[in-house]
């Protein structure tokens, strides 16, 4: 599995992944989480820059894992929402917290950094953001 | 444009199939479909294959040469086509383009897959290739966590109930229980799907297409060549759309806007509006696929496709037969298979030929292909006369 134990892969997306560098377009202002070396709406790459997102949003919507995709059955049941970010663009990410049957649309999020999984005994140790719902 | 037909259809029996590999199955769908043409196999010019991921399911590759290799059809051009659980569409739609272009005449497109191999939970990983590597996958996601976040927005948008989305699995068992090749030929009740368990909130068991192995082949023919066929069924339509491969990056989460741009396509070459379809094959991958469909193929006004299922017009014997075969649920899945496996049903159906699975009305067929979350859509539509 690629993503779990590629390290040059882990490597390129660290800054993405644990400090949410993205990107924006300086011409129209479509931002970009996962970060985009093109826009897509203006159809060039000269356009777009460096943008850090805060990480802070509000649930599209939610569902609740209960069976697994392998790497991470130790985990389960374990929440995952689509969250809207407030710079405007949206993003996939686990929801944490003890009460995961509680989750609503409309919930605001903050972003958390946590262990994603690790790839056996001797395997990468992958970290990256998750996000709590704001009290 | 010139015409096109369909002269031969062949599909395996879908299921776990431990004593049949790859290279079995997809032979015995070709040679199926070669003897129901009634086709001399020298008279193949080219072949389309569709199959998702054959690399991680059973660690093989370049399966246009071992396709041609195994089925005695060396040395003519063949070509893979790869786009998650609507590989084996393509597959179709570049074979009918191969003819159209004026290059052949006689071309096979077939799907397979071999899912059974591997473990649940690796076929699962395998699955999501089709979604996004980086930011949904290695998230945690899975296949019917996309389709469970699609479902919730629909929920809560339209109000479509868990009673509507078991409706969905009922009518394709009520229908697959009459298919000899489905993988699970049996009905299911209400309580079965409220007491199966849940995989992701909030998606059951029973809402979930199986893991599947199985293959299915067709044998396109120009008009001229076609002549020489018996039940010749002519393409009126086909279109093909992309989206963003990530779900979050989609415009909306309550309508899958490849199939809307696919089916538009394939409406306006056929000249035809949703209204003339008479039955259609669609991409129940999940229950809420069933109901996405409905909609965004204009069958119903969006946001009115669980009512629809619960009023029964999907049903065999109703005003708009959805999956009258019994669809991805109970026939099963081998996700590079569908694709073509849903033409040979609209085939069939337009043959007239199908007995008890018979529509009543069957002049003019719709397929629907989906790949991944909704990245990919390609939508068919076929008549008995053009």
């Amino acid at each position: 599995m690629t993503y779990k134990s590629s390290v040059p892969m882990f490597w390129r997306l660290q800054d993405s992944k644990y400090r949410l560098v993205g990107t924006r377009c300086s011409k129209c202002g479509a931002v970009f989480l996962p970060p985009r070396e093109l826009c897509h709406k203006c159809k060039t790459r000269e356009s777009v820059e460096k943008l850090v997102f805060s990480g802070r949003g509000e649930i599209v919507s939610y569902t609740i894992i209960r069976s697994a995709p392998e790497g991470f059955e130790k985990y389960i049941p374990y929440a995952v929402a689509i969250i809207k970010l407030d710079e405007g663009t949206n993003i996939s990410g686990q929801i944490v917290g003890k009460n995961i049957e509680n989750i609503n649309i409309g919930s605001r999020v903050k972003p958390v950094f946590r262990r994603m999984f690790e790839d056996g005994d001797k395997g990468l140790i992958q970290y990256g953001l998750k996000f709590e719902i704001e009290k | 444009m010139k015409k096109v037909a369909v002269i031969g259809i062949g599909q395996t029996k879908f299921g776990e199939h431990w004593d049949k590999s790859l290279r079995d199955l997809s032979t015995e769908a070709g040679a199926l479909a070669v003897h129901d043409a009634n086709l001399n196999v020298k008279d193949i010019q080219a072949m389309y294959i569709g199959n998702m991921s054959a690399g991680r399911f059973v660690s093989q590759e370049h399966l246009s040469s071992l396709a041609a290799d195994q089925s005695g059809l060396l040395p003519i051009p063949s070509t893979r086509c790869e786009a998650a659980c609507a590989s084996s569409a393509l597959a179709f739609r570049e074979a009918y383009l191969s003819i159209l272009s004026g290059q052949y005449d006689i071309v096979v497109a077939a799907g397979a897959e071999k899912m059974t191999d591997i473990k649940g939970e690796t076929a699962a990983a395998a699955l999501m290739g089709a979604a996004d590597q980086e930011w949904e996958s290695a998230i945690g996601l899975t296949f019917v966590g996309l389709y469970a976040l699609l479902t919730r927005a629909h929920m809560q948008k339209y109000g479509t109930t868990r009673d509507q989305l078991s409706l969905v699995s009922i009518n394709n068992h009520r229908n697959g229980a009459l298919n000899e090749k489905a993988q699970f030929p049996y009905e299911i009740t209400k309580e079965q799907v409220l007491k199966s368990p849940m995989i992701a909130d909030p998606l059951r068991l029973l809402d979930c297409s199986p893991i599947t192995d199985g293959a299915s082949a067709v044998i396109l023919a120009s008009e001229e060549a076609a002549k020489r066929f018996e039940k010749p069924v002519w393409i009126a339509g086909s279109g093909q759309a992309s989206d963003a491969l990530a779900l979050h990056d989609r415009s909306s989460l309550t309508e899958l806007n490849a199939t809307k741009v696919a089916a538009k396509m394939a409406y306006e070459q056929a000249g035809l509006r949703p209204e003339n379809i008479d039955f259609a094959e669609v991409h129940d991958c999940f229950s809420i696929n069933e109901i996405l469909a409905i909609e965004d193929l204009g069958f119903c006004e969006k946001g009115s496709g669980g009512k629809f299922v619960e009023d029964d017009k999907i049903a065999r014997n109703g005003e708009k037969p959805i999956n009258p075969t019994g669809g991805l649920k109970s026939i099963g899945h081998p996700v590079g298979a569908t694709g073509v496996r849903q033409i040979a049903d609209v085939v069939r159906q337009l043959r007239g030929d199908y007995g008890k699975l018979q529509v009543n009305k069957s002049d003019i067929g719709l397929a629907l292909n989906i790949g991944g979350s909704g990245a990919t859509a390609a939508v068919h539509i076929l008549r008995r006369n053009l």
